[in-house]
């Protein structure tokens, strides 16, 4: 470049000499105008009908509306279902991933697409498939129904088994992901030392993936905790029953406004929570899984 | 040496793939031996480790440990890694990061079927005697590469092994670190009663550490002496550049070796005959500007310096000729003689200071 074809300078200040520096690239702060207005609307599209929530929040009679016994019901249901999935996800969902991570057998590749399809799979139609299986005529239900005399859909047990449905996938990704990525050496190391391979599962595979397990698991908690289209469809909308906070939520919008608001905003501090619990491994530097 | 069948000896008769790479091995190690396993990258070492330890089963052949099978690919006889009694101790430790020192140190015993106190108090025995007591409560982030090391070799022995299998023992550590926990470890070698096999590449690691040197390449033994055997006759090039000699190959007529890479020796009673190889120290080596007398007890050759090294306090020469040749003269003398890359010199050497002998080792 010859000095009679330079560009015109620009006003560069001490601080963003300093930034530049810091961080390198050509020109750090300056957006351009075909992607900066796109993303500030995709930014407002996202922020704005939670700003919405938390302005027409009640605030002063928050704690009456929450306390009114159909949200209490709601939420206590939510939160035991929720957790019971969760304890559900653990004890099978474990055992699951690592078949997929450290086995090798015909039709794996079909079984892991099996095992992630509720991720995509629209919640009414396992809800659906649920009712078709274990309703009362189901293929399995019927079964169940005759020998013992067991129905379960409409039950808190069919809200369980909604959201065990819908959160697995999230439980099983997460820590199939983490065994993959566990350095298998400290496995060989126990096997050397006579750890049989129950003992090197739970005594060293399983604490080395105790982070990856415990964000496997809050996430698996929060999809369940937020279970809406399975379990209306499998298990209904009977207040103490089935009626858990979301369901609770969408009802409430029809006859008690501010109680759905109010119930609205304990499910996004809920989620805020989660996110907070999960921000070492999902937030930093994009994709860490 | 001891028959390797004996009580509690190692015997390794086969063939172990890993990939593409193929292993083949015949060897006996007896109860107290420590076999120094030394040899290039890629040479097979590692792979031997594993065989032995059950975590790669062989291709052919068999593996016994005390007259009993560990491993028999015609009989399809198969003990696994975790009911065989080795220590392993690994290049990288793999120590369990989420237990303590004492915790690392008591798993074996626990995995093996000790009840909790017993499996401690057996750690607590073994923290003793590497001198770790102080440091049962840390976790593995928090040793020095030493420390690591004497708790890795604490977890391996602590399960009682029969058979103690050490990779690289000495690699993960600082040079000076080196030293110390070399000396050690000579010592806990020492007192260990049943076969013990190490893999190294450093070979003054394998000469301190070793009563016996076994030499991989490529998959196969290619010499398997003591290491002082080694050391002055090494087999092949990469001994020979290991320990620092020349080495040429050659056919011995009388006292004339012709060497296949040009040139010839006379050596008077060697007393070998047809395929031998000569050894020489560079240091052995004179340079010297003007043609010295030659007679039948020194052999001389014209040269062309290519390169000049600093060693420690002498200069290496890299010398082009038949044969081409290392030698080591002094910093003053690289000077007197001024040698430079290019520079043409006389070398001679005492016959006395060649080591000629047969080609073909036994074993």
């Amino acid at each position: 470049m010859t000095a009679g074809s330079l560009g015109a300078p620009t006003r560069l200040s001490a601080r963003d000499r300093a930034r530049r520096a810091d961080r390198g690239g050509a020109s750090a702060r300056s957006v351009p105008g075909p992607l900066l207005v796109p993303a500030v609307i995709a930014v407002a599209f996202l922020v704005l009908p939670l700003a919405g929530l938390v302005i027409r929040a009640p605030w002063g009679r928050i704690g009456a509306a929450l306390s009114g016994a159909d949200a209490v019901q709601a939420l206590v249901l939510s939160l035991w279902t929720a957790t019971a999935a969760t304890g559900i996800c653990l004890v099978i969902g474990v055992p699951l991933a690592w078949v997929l991570a450290r086995t090798t057998f015909p039709g794996q590749r079909l079984l892991r697409a099996l095992v992630t399809l509720p991720l995509v799979l629209p919640p009414v139609v396992g809800g659906v498939a649920l009712l078709l299986a274990f309703g009362r005529a189901g293929f399995i239900g019927r079964y169940l129904n005759s020998w013992f005399g067991l129905t379960i859909p409409f039950t808190p047990l069919a809200v369980v088994m909604a959201e065990t449905f819908v959160a697995m996938p999230f439980l099983v990704i997460t820590v199939e992901g983490a065994l993959r990525s566990a350095d298998q050496g400290f496995e060989e190391a126990a096997a050397t030392l006579g750890a049989s391979r129950m003992t090197v599962f739970r005594r060293v595979t399983v604490p080395l993936i105790a982070p990856s397990l415990g964000a496997g698991a809050v996430l698996c908690w929060a999809r369940a905790l937020g279970e809406f289209g399975a379990t209306i469809t499998f298990a209904g909308s009977f207040p103490g029953q089935t009626e858990t906070m979301p369901i609770a939520v969408y009802y409430a919008l029809e006859d008690d406004p501010d109680a759905a608001i109010a119930l609205s905003l304990v499910l996004l501090v809920v989620s805020v929570i989660v996110l907070v619990s999960l921000r070492d491994r999902w937030l930093r530097g994009g994709a860490v899984q | 040496m001891t028959d390797g069948e004996g009580e509690g000896g190692l015997a390794v008769d086969a063939t172990v793939r890993r990939g593409g790479f193929a292993l083949t091995i015949a060897l006996k190690v007896p109860p107290g031996q420590v076999l120094g396993l030394l040899g290039p990258n890629g040479a097979g070492k590692t792979t031997l480790l594993r065989a032995l330890a059950g975590l790669t089963p062989v291709a052919e052949g068999r593996i016994t440990l005390g007259g009993q099978v560990l491993d028999d690919a015609t009989a399809g006889t198969f003990v696994d890694a975790t009911r065989r009694p080795t220590g392993y101790l690994f290049q990288d430790y793999r120590l369990f990061p989420h237990l303590s020192v004492a915790e690392n140190v008591a798993f074996s015993p626990r995995a093996r079927g000790l009840g909790k106190a017993v499996a401690r108090s057996a750690a607590r025995h073994w923290l003793g005697r590497l001198g770790l007591t102080d440091l049962a409560g840390r976790k593995p982030a928090e040793l020095s590469g030493g420390q690591a090391q004497r708790v890795a070799l604490a977890r391996a022995l602590a399960g009682e092994p029969a058979l103690l299998l050490l990779d690289e023992p000495l690699a993960a550590l600082d040079a000076r670190t080196r030293l110390d926990v070399q000396s050690e470890l000579r010592q806990h070698l020492a007192d260990f009663a049943g076969p013990c096999v190490l893999v190294t590449h450093d070979p003054l690691e394998a000469l301190v550490l070793a009563d016996r040197l076994v030499v991989l390449e490529d998959g196969r033994i290619v010499q398997d002496g003591t290491p002082a055997q080694v050391a002055r006759q090494p087999a092949t090039e990469y001994v020979a550049k290991l320990v620092g000699l020349n080495l040429y190959a050659g056919r011995a007529d009388d006292a004339a070796v012709a060497l296949s890479a040009g040139g010839s020796f006379v050596v008077p009673q060697h007393g070998q005959h047809g395929d031998v190889l000569v050894a020489v120290r560079p240091s052995a080596i004179v340079v010297s500007s003007e043609q010295p007398h030659a007679t039948s007890a020194r052999n001389v050759w014209p040269a062309v310096v290519t390169g000049l090294t600093m060693l420690a306090d002498r200069v290496r020469l890299d010398l082009d000729g038949e044969p081409s040749a290392l030698a080591d003269v002094t910093a003053a003398a690289v000077t007197e003689l001024s040698l430079t890359p290019g520079s043409q010199v006389w070398l001679s050497v005492k016959a006395t200071d060649l080591e000629v002998y047969n080609h073909e080792q036994d074993g």
